[in-house]
C-alpha cells in the first residue's frame, strides 16, 4: 500500500438512535481526487454516516481523520474549516432569500457592515458557467424549481472553496439530463483534485462516475470494491443481500371504463402569467397506468394540483366515474375514490410533527371506524389499524406506530404515505414521483404494488421524471412540455431517445 | 430491544415541573437582589410579604384574602387557555388581551344596560370576545395578516371602543361602571355556597370550578376528540392539512374564535362577581392578558398546569400588594412579581437545558461504560 494518508477518514463509526444502531462500526476511506460512491438501502445508514461526518450529530464510537491526522467535528462549521461541503437530500435553503444571498449566507464579504453583494455576485457567476450550473442568482428561492435549488446548493459549496464535497442523492430529484451534466460536473471537479463523497442508490450512475464504492447494509459495513472489477449486479448483491429484479413483471393492461376524464384544463402558474398547464386533454381508464413524462417544472406539479383540488383550475373540467369534479372540495374527491401520492412528502404528505399512526390515519380519521358519534377519537382502532398497514407495507421506524414521523427514514416515511392510500382502496391512484429517493429494493416495492393497482382495476396516473420508470411502468406515456401535453407514446414502441426529444420540446405531434 | 426504565427526570411533564420550579426560584432571587439594591434594610421583610401573600393574615382574614386570590386566578386561568389553545394550532394570540376587554365590555354592557341575569351576560361577552378573535382570524387567512399584528391592533380599537361604549353606563361621579351589586344583583354569578367556604366572601362564585372545568374541556378537545386533530394539523402543518382534505381555513378562524371566547369568559368571571368596576378612563390595555401569555408558558402550554401556574402568578401578585409602601415605592410590587413572571418566559429553555444536561451524562455514563469493558477485552 502507498502512504499518502486519505483526504478523509472515518474509522470505526458508531452512531446509535433510540431503538435503532444507524452506524455500527463503520469505516470509509476518501482519497484525494477521487469520486467515491457510498451505497445501501434507505435506513442502511447513509445520511446519518454523512451527517456524522458534516458535525450534526456525535458518533459515540470512532475518529474521523483528515489527512491522516485526527480531528473532531462538533458542528458544520468545524466541518466548513475543514473543507468539508454537503448538499444534503432536503435542501437546507431560506425560501425567501434570492439564490446568490442563499449562496452567501455564513460567508458574505461585508465592508464597513453593508453587504458586498457585487464581488460575490461576479463570483457566483463565473463558477456557475465554469460547471454549467445555470442559475438566476436573484430569484427567489420559493419561486425556483427544485433543480435550480439544487444547483445552487452546489454552487454553494463551490462558492466557500471546500476540497470534499458530499452529494446526499443528488440526483433524486433532477431529470435524465441534468443527471448527465452533473455526473460530468462531478467528473471535472474530481480531475481538480476534489474529493468526492457520492451517496446514491443508483447503480447506473455510480457505475458511470465513481472509482470506488463503499456499501452500507442496515447499519453495517459491507465492504469497499473498485468500480472498475465489479458489475451492477454485484453492486446491488452487496447492497440488498439477494438478487434484486430490475425489470418490473406485468402483464398487458386490460383498459376498461373511463375514471378520470380530464377536457381543456388550464392551471395559472404562480411564478408567470403564462399558464402552468394550458388546454390539457386527456382521459385515464381503469386498469392502466398512465404516466405523465416530463422534465421538472413543465408544469406536471400544477397538472396534479388542479386534478387532486390543491390549486384552483382557471378553464377546463375534471371528472372522476362520470362525476364533475371541476371544483369540488378536496375531502370529496377523497372520498369519491382518488387517492394522491403527494411529489413532496414533507410538505404535503404527512405531518411530520405527528406520529406514525396519525398519519397513518391522515385521510381516514373522521371515519365512524377511528372517530365516533361524540366526535372522539378512537384510539385503539387507529393503533390497530396503523399497526396492521406497517406490518403489511413493511414501514420500518424506531419505536413503531408512536414514532414521530420527522425521526424516520425517506423511504419508510414514502412508504408509510404508499401504505395509506392504497389501502383507502381508491378508484383512481394518483403517484408524482413515488420512487423519488428510494432505493432499489423500496423502488421494485413499490412499482409491484403500483402494478397491483392496476391489475385489481384501478385507474393509475403516474408522474415521473426517471426515464426508467417511465418506460418500464406505464402503459402509456404522455409526454408534457411548457404546460401542454406534446405526445403519447406506447412505451413498447418507443425508444428511450424519442422520448428525450419530446420532452426536450424537440419533436411534437401535429 | 429493551424497553428502558424511565425514571422521573426523563418524564416529560416533570422536566416542565422541574424547569418551571427553577424559573420561579430565579424569579425571586432576582426580585430579591432588585429590592437589596433599592433599600437592604427592608429587602428580607418584603420578600417574604410577597411570598406568604395572604397567609400572613390571621384565621378568618386569610380565607378572605385566599378567596379573592381564587377569584383573581380565574381570569388569568381563562386567558392563558386562550393562549395555549391558538398557539398549539400554530398561531400566537397576542390579541388576548383585547379579547379579554371585548369580554369585559360585552358582559358590563349587557349588565348595566339591559338587565339581564348572569348567564346571558357572559355569553354575550363570550360572543363579543369570540367576534374579535374571529376578525383576527378571517384576517390572517384572507389576506395572510399576521395575527400578532392584527392582534396589537385589535387590542388598542377594542380599548377605546370599550371606555366609549362603557362611559355610557358609568356612575355619574367616578369613571368606573356603575356596581352591579346595586343597578342589577341578578348578573351576580352564584355563589352556590362556595363563599361559606371563604369566610363568606361575596366575590368567590362559580367561576372558580367553571374555570378548572374549562381546563379540563381545554384539554380534552385538543387531545381527545376528532376536532383536536384537525386542528393540531393544521397548526403543525397547514399544507398537509388542505392535502388530507380539512378545511384548513375554517379551522384557523374556529380556532380564534374558540380562543377569543376563551379570553372573553374569562373577563366574565372576573367582572359578573363585582369584585371590580370597569375604569372607563383607562388608557393602556389591562395586563391580564399578556400575563396570560406567561402562565401559558409557564404552564409548559399544558391546560393543567395553567391552573398551577396561573395560581402562583396571582398569588405572587396578591403578595406584592403587602410590601412596606413606607420603605419602597408603590410600583415594588408590580417590579417584583413582573421580575418573576419574566423568567417565567424561560421554561422552554430551562427544560432544554434540562435535557441537555441529561444527555451529557448519558453519554459520559455509556463512555465510562464503554472504556471498562474495552480494558477487561484487552486483559482478557
Amino acid at each position: 500500500m502507498n502512504n499518502v494518508p486519505y483526504a478523509i477518514e472515518m474509522v470505526n463509526i458508531t452512531k446509535k438512535f433510540p431503538g435503532i444502531i444507524a452506524n455500527d462500526n463503520v469505516t470509509l476511506q476518501l482519497k484525494a481526487g477521487e469520486i467515491h460512491a457510498l451505497l445501501g438501502e434507505n435506513g442502511a445508514g447513509k445520511s446519518t454516516l454523512m451527517s456524522v461526518l458534516f458535525g450534526l450529530y456525535q458518533a459515540e464510537e470512532g475518529v474521523i481523520k483528515k489527512n491522516g491526522e485526527i480531528v473532531r467535528i462538533n458542528n458544520p462549521n468545524d466541518a466548513n474549516e475543514l473543507g468539508i461541503g454537503m448538499v444534503h437530500q432536503h435542501f437546507k435553503l431560506v425560501e425567501c432569500f434570492s439564490v446568490l444571498d442563499n449562496i452567501i449566507l455564513g460567508v458574505e464579504d461585508t465592508k464597513n457592515g453593508i453587504l458586498q453583494r457585487d464581488k460575490a455576485r461576479a463570483k457566483v457567476i463565473a463558477l456557475s458557467e465554469k460547471y454549467g450550473l445555470s442559475v438566476n442568482p436573484d430569484a427567489l428561492i420559493e419561486d425556483i424549481s427544485v433543480g435550480m435549488q439544487q444547483r445552487t446548493e452546489i454552487l454553494k459549496m463551490l462558492y466557500r472553496d471546500n476540497e470534499i464535497l458530499i452529494f446526499d442523492e443528488p440526483t433524486a430529484v433532477l431529470t435524465p439530463q441534468e443527471i448527465e451534466e452533473l455526473l460530468q460536473i462531478m467528473k471535472n471537479l474530481a480531475a481538480e483534485g476534489k474529493s468526492i463523497l457520492f451517496i446514491t442508490h443508483k447503480l447506473n450512475e455510480i457505475m458511470a462516475v465513481a472509482d470506488r464504492c463503499s456499501v452500507l447494509r442496515k447499519g453495517k459495513y459491507i465492504g469497499t470494491v473498485d468500480i472498475k472489477d465489479c458489475t451492477k449486479d454485484d453492486l446491488s448483491r452487496m447492497m440488498v443481500g439477494r438478487d434484486v429484479e430490475f425489470a418490473v413483471q406485468k402483464k398487458p393492461a386490460e383498459p376498461r371504463d373511463v375514471i378520470l376524464d380530464v377536457q381543456g384544463l388550464s392551471v395559472a402558474s404562480k411564478i408567470s402569467k403564462k399558464n402552468a398547464v394550458n388546454d390539457v386533454t386527456f382521459q385515464v381508464r381503469a386498469g392502466e397506468i398512465v404516466c405523465i413524462a416530463g422534465i421538472d417544472g413543465n408544469g406536471q406539479s400544477e397538472l396534479v394540483f388542479g386534478i387532486s383540488g390543491l390549486e384552483n383550475v382557471t378553464a377546463g373540467t375534471v371528472k372522476l366515474l362520470g362525476n364533475d369534479i371541476t371544483h369540488a372540495p378536496i375531502r370529496k374527491r377523497s372520498l369519491m375514490g382518488m387517492s394522491h401520492i403527494p411529489e413532496d412528502r414533507h410538505k404535503h404528505g404527512l405531518v411530520l410533527d405527528y406520529t406514525l399512526e396519525d398519519n397513518i390515519v391522515l385521510q381516514r380519521y373522521f371515519q365512524p371506524e377511528f372517530t365516533n358519534k361524540f366526535g372522539f377519537l378512537r384510539r385503539k382502532n387507529i393503533r390497530s389499524y396503523a399497526e396492521r398497514l406497517i406490518e403489511q407495507y413493511d414501514v420500518r421506524s424506531g419505536q413503531g406506530p408512536i414514532t414521530v414521523s420527522r425521526a424516520m427514514s425517506g423511504g419508510n416515511q414514502q412508504k408509510a404515505i404508499i401504505a395509506r392510500e392504497i389501502d383507502k382502496d381508491p378508484q383512481l391512484l394518483i403517484a408524482v414521483q413515488p420512487t423519488r429517493g428510494l432505493d432499489v429494493g423500496a423502488i421494485e416495492y413499490i412499482h409491484r404494488q403500483i402494478v397491483a393497482q392496476r391489475d385489481a382495476g384501478k385507474a393509475v396516473l403516474l408522474v415521473s421524471l426517471e426515464l426508467d420508470e417511465v418506460m418500464t411502468v406505464s402503459d402509456r406515456i404522455l409526454v408534457m412540455y411548457e404546460g401542454e401535453i406534446v405526445g403519447e407514446l406506447d412505451p413498447k414502441k418507443t425508444t428511450v431517445e424519442e422520448l428525450g426529444l419530446y420532452m426536450a420540446g424537440a419533436k411534437k405531434e401535429g | 430491544m429493551k424497553k428502558e426504565k424511565t425514571s422521573l427526570i426523563r418524564n416529560d411533564g416533570f422536566q416542565t415541573l422541574l424547569a418551571s420550579l427553577i424559573c420561579i426560584l430565579g424569579g425571586i432571587l432576582v426580585g430579591f437582589i432588585a429590592l437589596l439594591i433599592i433599600e437592604p434594610s427592608g429587602a428580607v421583610e418584603a420578600i417574604f410579604a410577597v411570598l406568604k401573600s395572604f397567609f400572613r393574615y390571621p384565621g378568618k382574614l386569610m380565607l378572605k384574602y385566599f378567596g379573592q386570590t381564587l377569584v383573581r386566578t380565574v381570569p388569568l386561568i381563562m386567558c392563558a387557555l386562550s393562549v395555549l389553545f391558538a398557539y398549539k394550532v400554530g398561531m400566537f394570540n397576542i390579541g388576548v388581551a383585547g379579547q379579554y376587554v371585548a369580554g369585559a365590555c360585552g358582559c358590563l354592557y349587557a349588565a348595566l344596560a339591559w338587565n339581564l341575569p348572569w348567564l346571558p351576560c357572559l355569553l354575550i361577552g363570550m360572543v363579543a370576545a369570540a367576534v374579535l378573535g374571529a376578525i383576527s382570524g378571517v384576517l390572517k387567512t384572507q389576506c395572510n395578516v399576521n395575527v400578532v399584528i392584527s392582534g396589537i391592533m385589535l387590542n388598542w380599537i377594542t380599548l377605546y371602543l370599550t371606555n366609549l361604549i362603557l362611559g355610557t353606563v358609568k356612575s355619574p361621579n367616578s369613571p368606573y361602571t356603575l356596581a352591579l351589586q346595586g343597578k342589577n344583583p341578578s348578573a351576580l354569578l352564584p355563589s352556590m355556597g362556595l363563599g361559606a367556604f371563604f369566610n363568606n366572601e361575596k366575590s368567590v362564585t362559580i367561576a372558580i370550578p367553571l374555570a378548572v372545568i374549562m381546563a379540563v374541556v381545554v384539554w380534552v378537545v385538543l387531545n381527545k376528540t376528532k376536532f383536536g386533530y384537525e386542528l393540531k394539523a393544521t397548526g403543525n402543518n397547514y399544507h398537509a392539512a388542505k392535502y388530507a382534505g380539512m378545511k384548513e381555513n375554517r379551522n384557523i378562524i374556529m380556532t380564534m374564535m374558540i380562543a377569543g371566547a376563551l379570553a372573553g369568559m374569562g373577563a366574565g368571571l372576573l367582572f359578573l362577581t363585582g369584585i371590580e368596576d370597569w375604569e372607563t378612563t383607562i388608557s393602556s390595555v389591562p395586563a391580564m392578558g399578556f400575563n396570560g401569555i406567561a402562565v401559558a408558558f409557564l404552564g409548559g402550554l399544558s391546560p393543567l398546569g395553567s391552573i398551577l401556574s396561573a395560581f402562583f402568578i396571582q398569588y405572587i401578585t396578591t403578595g406584592g400588594g403587602n410590601v412596606d409602601l413606607q420603605v419602597y415605592c408603590s410600583q415594588i410590587s408590580s417590579l417584583i412579581s413582573s421580575l418573576i413572571i419574566y423568567l417565567c418566559a424561560f421554561v422552554a429553555f430551562f427544560k432544554f437545558f434540562l435535557q441537555a444536561q441529561i444527555r451529557k451524562r448519558d453519554e459520559k455514563k455509556a463512555a465510562a461504560l464503554k472504556a471498562a469493558e474495552n480494558k477487561e477485552g484487552g486483559e482478557g
